[in-house]
């Protein structure tokens, strides 16, 4: 059941909460998490929707605050929802109106469980500095998504300068199942390593990850060549034996080719926001591998061998 | 281990990196006994639920060996069904699709050499069609009286042997013999053609989660350490109970027993769990070593009459259906004295536990389905409330329960609201599958990986085994010499003489 209160305070909201749950019988120690968004009108939906199903498998308070700035006068409206209709957690979503806009955090702090961590999620704008965001700042873990945004390319960079431990994004999230299926084609023996190539779509963030992340491990040349996508279409390793081949043109099945073994198929989905999320709040300590992938990240000229350079790299470098 | 250096070889794995999943390395599985039961219920949806996860790795294969005349494709179409029926996480086509590419079957009965040497040709023939390398895990999902006749097929037909490459593995399920003679007999024969860390002795009831979760729970935490001896803790009751009766499993059932079923190797190691000291790591050996400790120290009462308890299903109702008897069940004989219910007093004479009984039960037909280890704390020695305020208040419990429903709760007293000094039993719950994203995965599923996996550690090992037979077979021997068990209505909490049992001792079984 949802229950709306308009011109309201957090307090108010902490009571409303308290009181359904006691009248569902239900209490709320089983909760093992706040996960804070912030979003907009556009996107609350689907983020709320998202992050809820995460609820399903473990309970937690979703505080989703939708900041909608205007000369109006300042004002809270809250809806809740409690138990059934949204799964085992409760939701709270929170429009921000006129001024109280500006003060998202002052709104935030009294809605946070007691001493369980706390998640904040930017579904698509995020402060250039996570954690120095008032809100961010609440907050042990920080989750962006610089695909969401205008100029991805321009947005990790953003990130990797402001980077905080703790900081995470799901462009990052999306490489995990690249990451997963190739360092498994690299369980079996292999010969030594000369180089890797990666094929993506322009301007994709996860690409870039997936490049530094490899250059990293392998420490050999990893070269950026541009795709039709979607999303990574293809990573070659090349060894003194020939290359180890992993391509998925369709976004779904990967098709893993090795030398002297025959080529087979292999599960390689582009992953919706549920799961996404779902990965991300499985652990909630810093995520030293992404921190280094992060630093690794340059923005340069995709080695695609083209005579002339493509202007909307040159657009992305300015 | 082979496996260990590959990983540490595979410049893409880092300890560091805890979003990559601990994926198998390349291998096949081959199960013997592929058509049973357990294999269509529990192996190969468990193997499809670990592909839908991404914890196989793209080099598998599973290899199929039954008396069937099967090809690799009606294989598939059994493994199909098997999935579509039993499976714990959606189907999905292209998961299905990739993994089925590996299934091979191999037809044949077990005296027969040719079909051991058409084993040996698929899985060689594997190693280059799917890129296992050669690992091989072989799953004996078969009688153990099949056992022998199998290993020396394995070694005859040269499978068993890693001359070639790769490594090689054996996985046994319980019971691991009937007494202790049967199974050094068996340990001998698995010896003889397996190095021990090549041997997997599977007991489904005791998932690692569990053995983990509470290791946690007792070595992760400062709060129940100091109190976990004998100056505050009563009785430990440690309960495996069944609401099912033994089905379809009479010739395996029926003179084995409750005993030999579960407190062999469930029930003893979940006490030993619970009583064992800190390893010095988690490592295989560490955790052995502690757990061998406190199965040396077992002492039996000695009067086994009053301190242990037997019974056997009767007809009633349960549960609101009507259902039969043990002696009603097919194929059993008339003469069988075999018991569906057992309950054991063990202590373990240590500093640490001295005075402490260990109460253990097992059963079948009874209340529910639950397995459970309930520490029972000592009364305060002094409470300075009058008697009636504290007349609801019970002993101060902790209950770590196994399955289903894995989780924690504690029992202790509160005062009840109102103007009156009212003391009564709390409880408060944690449940596992509430709080973690996570939702624990199938025994089967944690088994069949921690194999390919190469993770023995807390597997027993055959000296586990043998010394939780030395524990056992007296109490065995003095109730074969006692005739028929003593019957119990099906749903209730077993027969009045476990009752009596712990009567005896001034204390009552918790219903769980």
């Amino acid at each position: 059941m949802t229950t709306r209160l308009e011109n309201t305070s957090a307090g108010e909201i902490v009571r409303t909460i308290n009181a359904e749950r006691h009248r569902i019988g239900a209490t709320a120690t089983g909760m093992v998490l706040t996960l804070v968004i912030v979003t907009d009108e556009e996107n609350q939906s689907d983020a709320t929707r998202a992050a809820s199903y995460s609820a399903m498998e473990h309970p937690c308070r979703i505080v989703t605050l939708i900041p909608r700035p205007g000369r109006a006068d300042p004002q809270l409206d809250a809806n809740i929802d409690v138990g059934d209709t949204m799964g085992p957690g409760e939701t709270v979503r929170l429009r921000l109106r006129g001024e109280l806009s500006e003060h998202a955090a002052s709104v935030a702090l009294p809605l946070l469980l007691p001493d369980t961590p706390v998640v904040v999620w930017w579904p698509t704008q995020a402060p250039s500095v996570p954690s120095q965001d008032p809100v961010g700042a609440l907050a042990q873990r920080r989750i962006t998504d610089a695909a969401a945004d205008v100029h991805p390319m321009h947005t990790l960079i953003e990130r990797q300068k402001g980077y905080t431990a703790g900081d995470t994004d799901l462009a990052w999230t999306r490489t995990t199942v690249w990451r997963s299926m190739l360092a498994a084609s690299l369980d079996l023996p292999f010969a030594p390593i000369t180089s890797v190539d990666v094929r993506c779509e322009r301007s994709n963030p996860s690409g870039a990850l997936l490049q530094a992340w490899l250059h990293n491990c392998l420490d050999v040349p990893v070269d950026m060549h541009r795709s039709q996508g979607p999303g990574i279409t293809d990573v070659t390793i090349n060894t003194d034996n020939g290359p180890i081949d992993l391509s998925r043109p369709d976004g779904r099945t990967g098709r893993l080719s090795r030398p002297h073994v025959a080529s087979h198929d292999v599960p390689l989905p582009r992953r919706d926001l549920k799961d996404l999320i779902g990965e991300e709040l499985r652990r909630l300590d810093p995520d030293e591998t992404y921190a280094e992938a992060l630093a690794a990240v340059r923005l340069e000229q995709p080695k695609s061998r083209r005579r002339t350079p493509d202007p909307a790299d040159a657009e992305e470098q300015t | 281990m082979r496996q260990a250096e590959f990983k540490s070889q595979n410049p893409l794995r880092s300890p560091v990196d805890r979003r990559l999943p601990r994926v198998a390395g390349p291998c096949a599985l081959v199960i013997f006994g592929v058509t049973g039961d357990l294999s269509r219920k529990k192996l190969m949806p468990a193997v499809y639920d670990l592909a839908n996860r991404g914890l196989l790795p793209p080099s598998f294969a599973l290899v199929g060996f039954a008396r069937r005349d099967y090809s690799d494709q009606d294989f598939a179409k059994e493994v199909h069904d098997a999935v579509r029926e039993h499976s714990r996480t959606e189907f999905r086509e292209d998961v299905w699709a990739q993994l089925s590419q590996g299934f091979r079957f191999v037809a044949g009965d077990f005296t027969d050499d040719t079909a051991f040497d058409a084993l040996a040709a698929t899985v060689t023939a594997l190693a280059n069609e799917q890129g296992t390398g050669g690992n091989t895990a072989f799953y004996l999902s078969i009688p153990p009286s099949m056992f022998p006749l199998v290993v020396q097929q394995l070694k005859r037909s040269g499978l068993a042997s890693d001359a070639r490459g790769g490594w090689r593995r054996v996985v046994v399920e319980k019971p691991f013999g009937h007494d202790l003679q049967s199974a050094q007999e068996l340990n001998q024969v698995l010896d003889d053609v397996f190095p021990s860390g090549s041997i997997f002795r599977i007991d489904h009831y005791l998932g690692k989660e569990t053995v983990q979760n509470l290791l946690a729970l007792r070595f992760a935490n400062t709060l129940f350490e100091p109190i976990w001896n004998s100056n505050y803790i009563d009785h430990v009751q440690i309960t495996m109970a069944e609401d099912i009766g033994i089905g379809s499993r009479a010739g395996y059932y029926d003179g084995i027993g409750a005993a030999r079923d579960v407190i062999q190797n469930h029930l003893l190691q979940l006490m030993a769990l619970t009583a064992m000291e800190e390893p010095v790591s988690f490592g295989a050996q560490h955790v052995r070593v502690e757990k061998e400790k406190v199965l040396a120290s077992v002492v039996l009462p000695d009067d086994l009459d009053a301190h242990t308890a037997r019974g056997q299903y009767g007809p009633g109702w349960q549960g609101g259906e009507e259902v039969i008897g043990y002696m009603q069940e097919a194929n059993i004989p008339p003469t069988s004295c075999t018991e569906t219910y057992a309950a054991i007093t063990l202590h373990v004479d240590t500093r640490r536990w001295a005075g402490v009984p260990f109460y253990l039960r097992t059963g079948k037909r009874l209340g529910r389905r639950v397995s459970e280890i309930a520490v029972v704390f000592k009364r305060a020695p002094h409470l300075p409330f009058a008697t009636t305020d504290t007349q609801e208040l019970g002993s101060n419990t902790l209950v770590i329960r196994v399955q289903p429903d894995e989780g924690i709760s504690m029992k202790f007293g509160s005062k009840v609201p109102g103007t009156q000094m009212e003391v009564r039993d709390v409880t408060m719950d944690f449940a596992y599958g509430d709080s973690f994203t996570e939702s624990s995965p199938e025994a089967y599923e944690r088994l069949i990986l921690d194999v390919l996996l190469g993770d023995p550690p807390l597997f027993p090992r055959h000296e586990e085994v043998e010394m939780s037979w030395r524990i056992l077979d007296p109490i065995l021997e003095h109730w074969a010499s006692d005739g028929k068990p003593e019957q119990y209505d099906p749903g209730t909490w077993g027969p009045a003489s476990s009752d009596e049992m712990l009567a005896r001792d001034g204390r009552v079984w918790r219903r769980p």
